[in-house]
């Protein structure tokens, strides 16, 4: 049965929707919030800002992380900035260019009514932010600084250092921690929320695991919000930390939830290239390093090969013999494209040859010119931590020789699917952050994760939720004795001993690097329909595989990291085909979605507007089932589609 | 690459732990300390042993989750970073590596290497906050702050709270920890108006949990991944004497 998608946006002019909005949705009295329980899954800015707000309105809130602290969700590794449209600049900056340019970096595949709302909320937060005592950049007046970022021509982007992400979610986790200490938020800490109950078509509560004693918990409340971030690590090797994961979105899409836009991935352009076979993990380089470094790669193969022999040191390579591919074929945005179009300039260059580790996937980020131009004592306040961090890794100093980067796998704006409400297709159930689908159509613009995360929790979802609980305020406590209840434990402990009882060949890393590589090789920057129906197929085998040779050492009764990754994985298994089935279906190229039979003649990304100007929309249907499609399409009554153009 | 490694075993919080002695061969110098006990345990499985459970995350030096005494030193031998951001090339071919968990009182084992550090967030609970509301602000430029003052709260601020501090001290004392959230703070004006409280609230809680005091060896700021500066201890005193002065 095909979903019935209700976008629920609301009629009237782009600039009065919200307001219209908030202005027609129910609110929950004072009394009536105190006899409510909300449960928040995830920490990061979208969760801890979401339950912060909720408990200081009166509801009782649960938190849940995976971690030990609130403090470590991966929010705190972004590095570069918050965009805001406070036009602090003076450089024509707007709610409406904020919200147009979030449009087209996302290449007119998200919703205008959501993304103008984030806009419209995103001076706010940075107000949040700085009350909180987030300790913003400041310029000599001690007025906000700002930076620029891809994407954009105005400079809009507030950062803390290179540490942005950390600070904003100390700023929300110290919010956090406010209301932990009035008793309205407690906090599970080492859990992991392992199903979703649902109970007559509504969530209820959820199954989580004590990942110290390994009990299975009930809890249950009226209202469930998913906040646990992207599903990137489906990739194996990614910029997310080691824990992040997609179950909890899974678990929502198995129970009935709609998950929409699986395909679109990012791959961010500036990470440290990938060395040898023992990795576990991808360290990105902040994109704002893109304000002052170049990108380039030798203009000549005999440079290229000579580099490769280390019989040249890339400082050598004389200016008219370096290609600056991105100032070349963008002259209008230069190495501020978005991340899509710089990761795709730099593969093409690799593919072509030009490629400049001894892996032939790497180019090189210059700070040579910036260095001229500024002194080495202000790229070295602006981007020290930065720099000693590469320097950390690779045992190169880039003040003295250039980066090398490569792309990565980092965010993922695929995830659940949301209403105007941010409610998934359960009632009672949202989703807000990165684990939704909503805001950054195929591609997400640098520095917009943070300020989605902090708009769906402090200033969306607040308001939203109250429309639906306030037809809840009769509701008694959520049993948690019920049939649905029981039900839904029983399956964790099956799927926990079935993991444990299997006893195979494999280890739980094995066959995820291996499923890395799938993802990677076949459904990463260049997709092909050929390639799609390869990674289908030898995911399906690869999942197959690891439920009969899998092996998962260790008792579900302790404290097991190898059951962890294990259920983790079972869930990437089944995401990475529901991704390649997506990516199958979408035969056009938009944003980090590029599928190779859809390009211009320039090599970028040719959109059709007339068949897949719609999210899709998938329905489980089981674990060896094709999912079932439906399409929500996208509107533009506000914005004229063209063809994305960085070049003037 | 080759090491042998002493590791620090511990079933849960109940049990005797003690050390077990691996091998790990063929390690490439590039390889971070953490992936090459990814390396080991993945060894560990195969064989069908239980891994070494460590706490790590985001392995970029900033989640503040991992942590590990190596060889003696908390993050190992390397300043102001994390385990994470340890790399095998600084250590010799053949060499012998210790590996314990934080050894605080505090901080009590869950199972090998991985600690309890609630603590911490409970210090935080107690008034590492400003207390204000959402959307019950001012704009952000309403309230200039002197570069200086900026930077100054963001250099405390920079704590990442892994516990090195208090595992490192003698005395098992948090006050790095506790003045890194209080300098912060105080060193702007929105966090000037509760100042006093929070102090008092902060350090009555470190007190409370058990935690130590501060005998000023500095060990805390040696160890600091982040390089914290024990001068926002001498913050705190002071914030600390004036509050209870005024009382």
């Amino acid at each position: 049965m095909a979903f019935k998608l209700d976008s629920k946006i609301p009629a009237g002019e782009l600039a009065q929707k919200w307001s219209n909005h908030k202005a027609a949705i129910k609110v929950v009295s004072p009394a009536n919030k105190r006899k409510l329980d909300i449960i928040v899954v995830g920490t990061g800015l979208g969760g801890a800002s979401a339950a912060a707000s909720l408990s200081e309105l009166g509801y009782n809130v649960k938190i849940f992380c995976i971690q030990d602290s609130p403090r470590r969700a991966h929010s705190i590794a972004a590095q570069g900035g918050i965009n805001a449209a406070k036009n602090y600049q003076n450089d024509n900056d707007s709610v409406y260019r904020l919200f147009y340019d979030t449009i087209k970096g996302g290449d007119y595949r998200a919703r205008e009514a959501n993304v103008y709302r984030l806009a419209e909320v995103s001076n706010l937060i940075i107000d949040q932010c700085v009350a909180q005592g987030v300790p913003f950049a400041r310029e000599y007046g001690g007025l906000l600084a700002n930076r620029s970022f891809g994407g954009a021509q105005v400079s809009r982007t507030f950062y803390a250092r290179g540490q942005t992400g950390q600070q904003l979610l100390l700023g929300a986790y110290a919010a956090l921690n406010k209301e932990i200490a009035t008793g309205h938020v407690t906090s599970y800490n080492r859990h992991e929320m392992l199903d979703i109950v649902v109970e007559n078509g509504e969530a209820r509560g959820i199954i989580a695991r004590n990942l110290v004693t390994g009990e299975i918990e009930r809890h249950g409340a009226h209202a469930v919000v998913i906040a646990t971030g992207g599903y990137g690590n489906v990739f194996f090797l990614s910029t997310n930390a080691m824990a992040s994961n997609g179950s909890a979105a899974f678990q929502c899409y198995r129970k009935g939830a709609g998950f929409a836009n699986p395909c679109f991935t990012q791959i961010h352009p500036t990470c440290i290239p990938v060395h040898g076979t023992q990795q576990s993990k991808l360290t990105l380089m902040s994109e704002s390093l893109r304000n002052d470094g170049r990108i380039w790669v030798p203009k000549k193969l005999e440079d290229v090969e000579a580099l490769r022999k280390g019989t040249l040191k890339p400082s050598q390579i004389a200016e008219e013999d370096r290609d600056y591919y991105l100032e070349r074929r963008y002259p209008a945005f230069g190495n501020l494209v978005p991340r899509d179009v710089a990761s795709r300039a730099a593969k093409e260059r690799c593919d072509a040859g030009y490629g400049v580790n001894e892996t032939g996937l790497a180019v090189f980020l210059d700070f040579k010119t910036a260095i001229a131009v500024h002194g080495k004592e202000v790229i070295e306040k602006r981007y020290g931590n930065l720099f000693d961090m590469y320097k950390e890794i690779t045992d190169v100093n880039p003040y003295e020789e250039p980066m090398q980067i490569f792309p990565a796998v980092h965010y993922t704006m695929g995830g659940i699917w949301v209403d105007y409400n941010l409610m998934t297709t359960i009632p009672g159930l949202y989703a807000i952050g990165e684990a939704n689908f909503s805001d950054h159509g195929a591609n997400r613009l640098g520095a917009s994760a943070l300020m989605q995360g902090l708009a769906d929790g402090y200033f969306v979802l607040p308001y939203t939720i109250g429309d639906y609980l306030s037809k809840k305020i009769q509701a008694p406590k959520v049993a948690t004795d019920t049939p649905a209840f029981d039900e839904a434990e029983k399956a964790v402990k099956a799927k926990i001993e079935k993991l444990l009882s299997i006893n195979g060949a494999r280890s739980v890393d094995d066959i995820h690097r291996q499923l890395g590589l799938i993802m990677w090789d076949n459904v990463g920057m260049a997709r092909t329909k050929e390639s799609l129906e390869k990674a289908i197929v030898e995911i399906a085998a690869l999942r197959k595989e690891f439920w009969k040779n899998v092996k998962v050492v260790g008792t579900a009764d302790s404290f097991n990291v190898e059951l962890e990754k294990a259920l983790r994985l079972a869930d990437f298994l089944e995401l990475g085909e529901l991704m390649a089935r997506d990516a199958l279906n979408r035969e056009e190229s938009c944003g980090g979605h590029f599928r190779s039979e859809h390009q211009t003649e320039e090599g970028e990304a040719l959109r059709h507007d007339d068949e897949f100007a719609y999210a899709a929309v998938w329905e489980y249907k089981g674990m060896d089932e094709a999912p079932e499609l439906t399409k929500e399409d996208l509107t533009y009554e506000f914005t004229h589609r063209a063809q994305r153009n960085y070049k003037d | 690459m080759n090491f042998t490694l002493k590791i620090w075993r511990q079933r849960d919080a109940h049990s005797k732990g003690e050390f077990k002695e691996y091998k790990v061969t063929d390690i490439s110098s590039d390889t971070s300390f953490l992936e090459m006990l990814d390396i080991l345990n993945n060894d560990l499985v195969h064989k069908g042993e239980e891994p070494v459970a460590f706490d790590h995350d985001c392995r970029e030096g900033i989640c503040g989750m991992c942590s590990l005494h190596i060889n003696g030193h908390a993050h190992g031998p390397s300043q102001a970073v994390t385990t994470c951001q340890i790399y095998m090339r600084q250590f010799a071919d053949g060499a012998t590596i210790t590996i314990e968990p934080w050894r605080s009182a505090a901080f009590p084992v869950i199972r090998d290497l991985v600690v309890n550090r609630n603590a911490y967030d409970q210090i935080l609970q107690a008034g590492g906050y400003v207390s204000v509301r959402t959307n019950s602000v001012p704009d952000g430029n309403a309230i200039p702050i002197p570069q200086a003052d900026a930077e100054e709260s963001m250099d405390a601020a920079a704590c990442v709270g892994c516990g090195a501090c208090a595992a490192t001290c003698k005395n098992g004392s948090a006050m790095l920890f506790v003045a890194a959230r209080v300098s912060s703070l105080a060193k702007l004006p929105q966090g000037r108006v509760e100042g006093a409280r929070r102090a008092k609230a902060m350090v009555a809680k470190m007190d409370e949990l058990g935690f130590g005091n501060c005998t000023n060896t500095g060990a805390c700021q040696a160890e600091c991944p982040k390089g914290i500066s024990i001068a926002h201890i001498a913050r705190l005193n002071r914030e600390f004497l004036a509050a209870k002065l005024a009382d």
